[in-house]
């Protein structure tokens, strides 16, 4: 678009961008090629040496996969991990729709004191909500004596989970869509309550398939951060064989078997191997949810 | 009418003894779970249509008030023996993995959207008046009630907590927080977080800025460039952790070679590998790149967007009456992104300031001295099992958010007002 305003770029731009670039990759290059070394090689030399005899079989393995998957249980990791973030996904976006049409369309008292406390609420660190949080899953609340939170036991469990990350992921998520819907004409809103619909079937028929490209933007930001999460996970699911998650399983291979690198990089590599994926497909989603997600605390 | 009647009591007191009568069995408050079933229960009915409808009484014939009858019999009785008996699934230790996961993803899942539907159901089954007066209540309810709970609750709770013993069982004043400002490592955590929200943002500022303007000047191969820079952002802390101790590795004589690129450098450069990880207090600068790798691509994404968006005739203006390039750039290209710069640091600074994970993997931060405030948080609260400290800290960091909390309200005031 600028192409022709800007001055070219001479061969020092390029340079530095190139060099740059290399800069960024290293890091990640390393895990990748790091975790295809058999154990002998990848301990005893860096992995930058393979550059000289590439095509050298006998320097590549799949071995360091297999015993990341089976023996230090990420299979097992990685379906927890699909069953925090799934669901720790659709749940946030689907309340927060709907708060946000009703914030954006529909009349009621203190919808405005309620909006401000959402937007407040976006910058509140989580590390506030843990102690009381884990004190409620552990014991339930009593007010005057009066049970006001059942003790569900809901800590280690999947629902527990989610419920925290719903709170977590809520507040930036109303903010968002509500800036979204809020902003779609009015007219078509207003001609299809003129046609009898209600609430319901216009936030279902209408509003949703309007706001598909805030509904994925955000959809990915929560799933990457959901997927990505340490402290959350660490804290609410723990980190028994049963429970843990890819972040806390790869936490504690660090820990266990800090300088067994081939291990180590090809279990670092398969927690990333579905952001990744999730990146290069859908950068431009990914690329807007992310930015969008600049206003969270 | 009175048939129904029976029919409709029992199958909406029966279901809820049978779950009251379960939780006992299973040593769970059964008056808990007689609500629970009576409340749902109540769901089902008005929400297959049974229950009277204000305007819209079941209509049709026997047949058809038969067929209900008996769906409401399904959902009633089934549903809540389903949901619970997802539930205990979801939790066995020995059933197949890949079931329980498949079993607790259509649970959360569909049980969101099962609640608006069946919320607006009753809804529609109140009277005429009522409905839109309550239903943007049903729209917004859920949202506000899980904040409340987990977010609005937390926050009072922590502050209480952090005046209390390490139970939360004893008022202790402020002792809390004397020790968060006298403990020698929560000392150092502090100086370090400190360091933290300045070094990390204004390095990832600084280099994404220049490499977006370079960027732009590219014909071919921008969006290429921009990716690899913006890459990291997909990855998580931990794993970025684990991707710079492989850069960092250090082996001391007699435990195998050095395979870190660091040490294979400054080897080459002709000095004995170093352990950089406990080179106070340079490791925590080291633990830092970590993070400025991750974030510089998302500053240089946004602050790209903003240039782009920059009147191409200002700059041509510029250039035509002879300004050079770092003129252009610093007259103009940085004035007119100021804002996206001011909300791209603040959120970069929130982002330092909460950092946990890069710092927790790395592991052994009080011999290291890389402690930061919210991996002290977590090692006071769950490690070493003090709610009183770990909720104290917890404040010192909301409060330092508090002023951001104010700006973002202010600015969305002055948005609506305009609006």
């Amino acid at each position: 678009m600028s192409v022709g305003a800007n001055k070219k770029a001479g061969w020092f731009v390029k340079g530095t961008i190139l060099v740059v670039c290399f800069i960024w990759l290293f890091p990640t290059l390393g895990v990748l090629v790091t975790s295809f070394r058999p154990a002998a090689e990848a301990n005893t030399s860096g992995w930058w040496t393979t550059i000289t005899k590439p095509f050298d079989t006998a320097q590549w393995t799949l071995e360091n996969y297999r015993t990341v998957l089976d023996a230090s249980g990420f299979n097992n990791a990685l379906l927890n991990s699909l069953a925090v973030a799934i669901p720790a996904t659709v749940m946030p976006i689907t309340m927060a729709a709907f708060a946000a049409y009703a914030f954006s369309w529909m009349e009621f008292r203190g919808r405005q004191v309620l909006f401000v406390v959402v937007v407040a609420l976006m910058v509140v660190p989580l590390q506030m909500a843990l102690i009381p949080i884990l004190r409620l899953y552990n014991g339930g609340a009593e007010l005057f004596g009066i049970t006001v939170f059942p003790d569900l036991d809901l800590n280690g469990t999947f629902l527990g989970i989610w419920l925290a990350h719903t709170a977590f992921g809520l507040p930036l998520a109303t903010y968002l869509l509500r800036n979204y819907i809020g902003s779609l004409p009015s007219s078509i809103i207003e001609s299809a309550k003129m046609d009898g619909a209600d609430h319901f079937t216009i936030f279902t028929r209408l509003i949703v398939p309007l706001s598909v490209p805030a509904l994925a933007a955000f959809t990915i930001f929560q799933f990457l951060w959901v997927w990505n999460d340490l402290l959350v996970a660490y804290v609410f699911l723990g980190g028994t064989s049963d429970n843990r998650v890819v972040t806390i399983a790869l936490q504690m291979l660090s820990g266990a078997r800090g300088q067994d690198w081939h291990v180590l990089t090809a279990a670092a590599f398969v927690t990333m191997a579905l952001p990744l994926a999730v990146f290069f497909s859908l950068q431009r989603y990914f690329v807007r949810g992310l930015t969008a997600g600049a206003v969270k605390g | 009418m009175a048939l129904l009647l029976t029919i409709y009591l029992c199958f909406w007191l029966g279901p809820a003894l049978l779950t009251g009568w379960l939780a006992a069995e299973r040593g769970r408050s059964p008056r808990l779970w007689f609500a629970l079933g009576l409340l749902f229960g109540l769901f089902a009915l008005l929400a297959v249509g049974l229950a009277p409808r204000t305007e819209r009484p079941v209509d049709g014939g026997d047949f058809e008030k038969l067929f209900r009858a008996v769906v409401a019999v399904v959902v009633v009785v089934v549903l809540p023996l389903l949901v619970s008996w997802a539930f205990d699934f979801t939790k066995s230790r020995d059933a197949n993995r890949l079931a329980i996961v498949a079993v607790a993803i259509a649970l959360g899942v569909l049980g969101v959207f099962a609640l608006f539907w069946v919320m607006d159901q009753i809804v529609d089954r109140l009277p005429r008046g009522w409905r839109e007066t309550v239903r943007p209540y049903v729209f917004v309810g859920p949202a506000v009630a899980v904040l409340s709970v987990f977010l609005i609750y937390p926050v009072v709770n922590t502050i209480l907590i952090s005046f209390k013993d390490r139970r939360g069982d004893r008022w202790v004043g402020l002792d809390n927080y004397e020790f968060v400002f006298t403990d020698p490592s929560m000392l150092r955590s502090l100086r370090n977080t400190a360091m933290w929200i300045v070094v990390v943002p204004a390095v990832a500022l600084v280099v994404g800025l220049l490499f977006a303007t370079l960027a732009d000047r590219l014909q071919r191969g921008e969006s290429i460039a921009k990716s690899v820079i913006f890459l990291p952002m997909a990855i998580s802390f931990v794993g970025a952790a684990v991707t710079f101790r492989l850069i960092y590795s250090y082996r001391p004589e007699g435990f195998g070679s050095n395979v870190g690129v660091l040490n294979a450098i400054w080897t080459a450069l002709g000095n004995e590998p170093v352990a950089w990880l406990t080179q106070r207090p340079w490791n925590n600068l080291l633990l830092m790149v970590i993070m400025i790798w991750m974030q510089t691509g998302f500053a240089m994404v946004v602050l790209s967007s903003a240039i782009k968006a920059i009147p191409d005739e200002i700059i041509e203006a510029a250039r035509i009456d002879g300004a050079s390039e770092w003129q252009v750039f610093r007259h103009i290209t940085v004035p007119s992104i100021l804002p996206t710069i001011t909300v791209v640091t603040t959120y970069m600074v929130i982002n330092a300031l909460k950092v946990f994970d890069i710092v927790f993997v790395m592991g052994a931060p009080e011999n290291n001295g890389t402690e930061v405030v919210a991996e002290r948080m977590l090692t006071w609260f769950f490690t070493r099992q003090n709610q009183g400290y770990g909720a104290a800290v917890a404040v010192v960091l909301f409060i330092a958010v508090i002023p951001v909390m104010i700006a973002n309200v202010r600015r969305f005031r002055a948005e609506e007002a305009i609006r």
